[in-house]
């Protein structure tokens, strides 16, 4: 089998800066040559990146389209790329500037320039994992087999997230940033963010547009917002503010599977001050050195050994571009090549019930979720995910294809049939699946060897090396 | 009770025997292990989540614990079972399949005389002919191998996913049987019997210790006596921890497909 390579696209806009990655991957057969194949991802390699753009607003918090597009535009010329050259990646819309307003016009505007197959995404929770991915978090808590926690701090948000032994354990973001407050070059406060003012009031820092704020009040505002990144993690006991800051969008950051941390690791804009300080604290206008500083000498820090980061600044747009596309088991099946790529698909995940049943040949239970996630949800397409089956017999396997097909056929007629299993077994239940279709025009996919989670949706890449795989990029949050 | 509990029962056993002799004093004396006094237990529990390997597993003095050695032992005998028992009857009959012998006449000829189980007499080779379909494009067959357990724990998923796998390509599918004290030569042979353009044989791989189901798939292109090995097309660990057997039917038969395009195996088919 040939090695394929995929060209990647991560695209960052943050509530500060923007930025643009190109990485090669290269996909391989992993498996010896007496197994089945498996196809993985064996090789990133970073081939252009941009500088760090000032991300172009307009007034009230919008996104400048217009400017972000030129600016892309002379980055693809740079980077010597044209849209059909890219095979995927991500636009990532983070911090701030993911409002619904702002996301909406980037996805619309956006996709043309950047390439087909590049998806616009977003949340909080996927940045936070896609950024301590950048940021060599989760491949450094696998290969020293501890806890990581990276703290992805940027403009606007603190993205958080947790591993084990490579294993993703919690995520979080919370409203700490960089940039929350501004000062022109006199010092004098241009900008305050109404998320800062909770923490300015608990430590009674007064912030007024216009008005300088000294250095000691200062140093007690920096110095409570990385206690309260400290608080977050459980490094310090929490205090009722650290909840009120919380990011509202954002899934509360669960702890209870965490023991204990062995390191920590800082990305982001901030970190690139924490790990190299500039000379000048409010070189930026802004409170990110400071900020860093603060986190330096914070209490909750110094009981757990902190690592440099594998990129800072880069890391989300390293993550977008390099870490958001896996590749899908290598024994798969569908009807036509022509059909990729599909986007933005909604999935439904049975309950092991629901499961046990259609294997048993009951689409019941099945057809009421499919038919109440459609009408709930107005999608026409939806992937059926299958989580919970694991080792079915192959009579198992009819009868399963059989409740799906009949529970499909009334609650998405005329749709194509999506499955994705968790377990490996989706060539043959896919087999299962067109066998029963005969004569019709059905289309059929069905993939395995994805991880799945209640609310994500699916982007299906071209099939690579020769229709034995496929990319795919699970996605936590669509707009419009 | 599954082994691991047998293991776990034998294993309380001993101890509250041990205990009774010794008058029921002894704090060193427990069926429950303390844990091993590693560096980073979190790197053990990665490390051995990774492999069906007995790794970690501590020690009592110079010796495996109590329950390690059971462990190992049932293992080593269950091995042992899958290399010598035949294949339940009931299963192949269940299958429509009729059952034909090597040149073996037992299972320890089978084991000690490799030669034998590669070829068949001649009234069994008249039989193999007049059961048969002649000249398929594809002879499909079961054979015990050296694991038998591999034919009880696979052949009802993997037989039936593969022939329908074919079916749906629009190939020929011969009359699949079953051939007792089998090994993999023998293909070439029922290749050659048949003329069969593509012949594949579902067989037990010889049992390690790990798992005794595992099932190996032979695929040779106009096999013939006396081709060498590198023309066989092998797909192996067919069992639930590897592919699973559905699963692997599945792909097998797209397997099949390419090399029935090609016209070849085995090496020459590339990786």
């Amino acid at each position: 089998m040939a090695k394929d390579t995929i060209l990647s696209v991560g695209i960052d806009i943050g509530t500060s800066t923007t930025s643009m990655v190109v990485s090669r991957m290269t996909v391989a057969n992993t498996a010896g040559c007496f197994t089945v194949p498996h196809l993985d991802i064996t090789e990133k390699q970073i081939v252009y990146r941009s500088p760090i753009y000032t991300t172009p607003q307009l007034s009230g918090e919008l996104l400048d389209v217009k400017a972000l597009q030129k600016i892309l535009q002379t980055e693809y010329e740079r980077a010597n790329l044209t849209p059909d050259q890219v095979d995927t990646g991500a636009v990532i819309i983070t911090g701030e500037s993911s409002r619904k307003e702002n996301a909406q016009l980037v996805t619309s505007t956006l996709s043309g320039i950047a390439g087909e197959f590049v998806v616009a995404t977003a949340g909080p929770d996927l940045e936070s994992v896609i950024a301590a991915k950048g940021a060599g978090a989760q491949q450094l808590s696998d290969k020293e087999s501890c806890t990581v926690a990276n703290f992805d701090i940027g403009g606007g948000t603190s993205n958080i997230a947790i591993f084990r032994c490579g294993e993703l354990l919690a995520k979080g973001c919370w409203d700490i940033g960089g940039r929350l407050l501004r000062f022109d070059a006199a010092g004098a406060v241009t900008y305050v963010s109404e998320r800062l003012l909770p923490v300015a009031q608990d430590v009674g820092v007064e912030l007024i547009l216009g008005r300088p704020v000294d250095g000691p009040a200062l140093c007690r505002l920096t110095d409570r917002m990385a206690a309260l990144l400290a608080e977050a993690v459980g490094l310090l006991p929490q205090t009722p503010l650290c909840e009120i800051i919380r990011t509202g969008t954002s899934s509360p950051l669960d702890l209870s599977a965490v023991e204990h941390l062995d390191k920590v690791t800082f990305s982001g804009g901030v970190a690139a001050a924490y790990y190299d300080p500039p000379a000048d604290l409010f070189q930026y206008g802004d409170i990110g050195p400071a900020l860093a500083k603060s986190l330096q000498q914070a209490q909750g820090f110094s009981r757990v050994q902190v690592e440099k980061a594998k990129e800072t600044i880069r890391a989300t747009v390293i993550g977008a571009g390099s870490y958001t596309t896996t590749i899908s088991g290598s024994t798969i099946d569908f009807s036509d090549e022509g059909a990729f790529p599909m986007q933005n698909l909604p999935t439904v995940l049975p309950t092991a019930r629901q499961e046990q049943a259609a294997c048993e040949g009951d689409s019941g239970p099945l057809l009421e979720l499919l038919a109440w996630t459609a009408r709930e949800s107005d999608a026409q397409k939806l992937v059926i995910c299958l989580t919970h089956t694991q080792n079915p017999t192959y009579r198992q396997v009819g009868l399963l294809a059989e409740s799906i097909l009949s529970a499909h056929r009334k609650a998405l007629p005329g749709q194509p049939v999506l499955v994705s299993t968790r377990a490996d077994f989706a060539k043959v239940l896919g087999q299962a699946i067109k066998r029963r279709l005969k004569g019709e025009n059905t289309q059929v996919i069905c993939i395995d060897g994805v991880q799945i989670e209640p609310g994500d949706y699916l982007d299906l890449g071209r099939p690579i090396a020769g229709g034995t795989a496929i990319p795919v990029v699970v996605k936590t949050l669509l707009f419009g | 009770m599954t082994h691991e509990e047998l293991v776990k029962r034998i294993t309380e056993e001993v101890v509250r025997q041990l205990l009774e002799k010794k008058g029921g004093q002894d704090s060193q004396l427990s069926a429950k292990h303390p844990p091993l006094p590693v560096e980073n237990p979190a790197a053990l529990e990665q490390m051995k989540r990774r492999t069906p390997a007995r790794i970690g597993v501590g020690r009592a003095g110079p010796r495996l614990r109590t329950e390690t050695l059971l462990k190992l032992r049932a293992d080593h005998a269950q091995a042992r079972d899958s290399v010598f028992r035949d294949v339940n009857e009931g299963l192949i009959k269940g299958l429509g399949l009729f059952t034909v012998k090597t040149l073996c006449q037992d299972r320890n000829e089978h084991l000690t005389r490799p030669d034998l189980g590669r070829r068949f007499s001649e009234e069994t080779a008249r039989e193999i002919k007049a059961k048969c379909t002649l000249n398929p494009q594809v002879q499909i067959y079961l054979s015990d191998g050296l694991s038998s357990q591999a034919i009880d724990a696979n052949a009802a998923d993997i037989l039936p996913a593969l022939t329908d796998g074919l079916q749906d390509l629009g190939i020929g599918v011969g009359t699949p049987f079953f051939v007792q004290y089998g090994r993999v030569g023998a293909m070439d042979a029922i290749s050659e019997l048949l003329n069969a353009e593509v012949t594949c044989v579902l067989i037990g791989e010889r049992p390690g210790l790990a798992t005794a189901n595992s099932m190996s798939a032979y695929i040779a292109y106009r096999a013939k006596v006396g081709m060498p090995e590198s023309n066989r097309t092998v797909v192996s660990n067919i069992h639930s921890g590897g592919i699973p057997a559905a699963e692997a039917g599945a792909h097998i038969a797209g397997l099949i497909k390419t090399i029935l395009e090609r016209k070849v195996s085995g090496v020459d088919l590339g990786a």
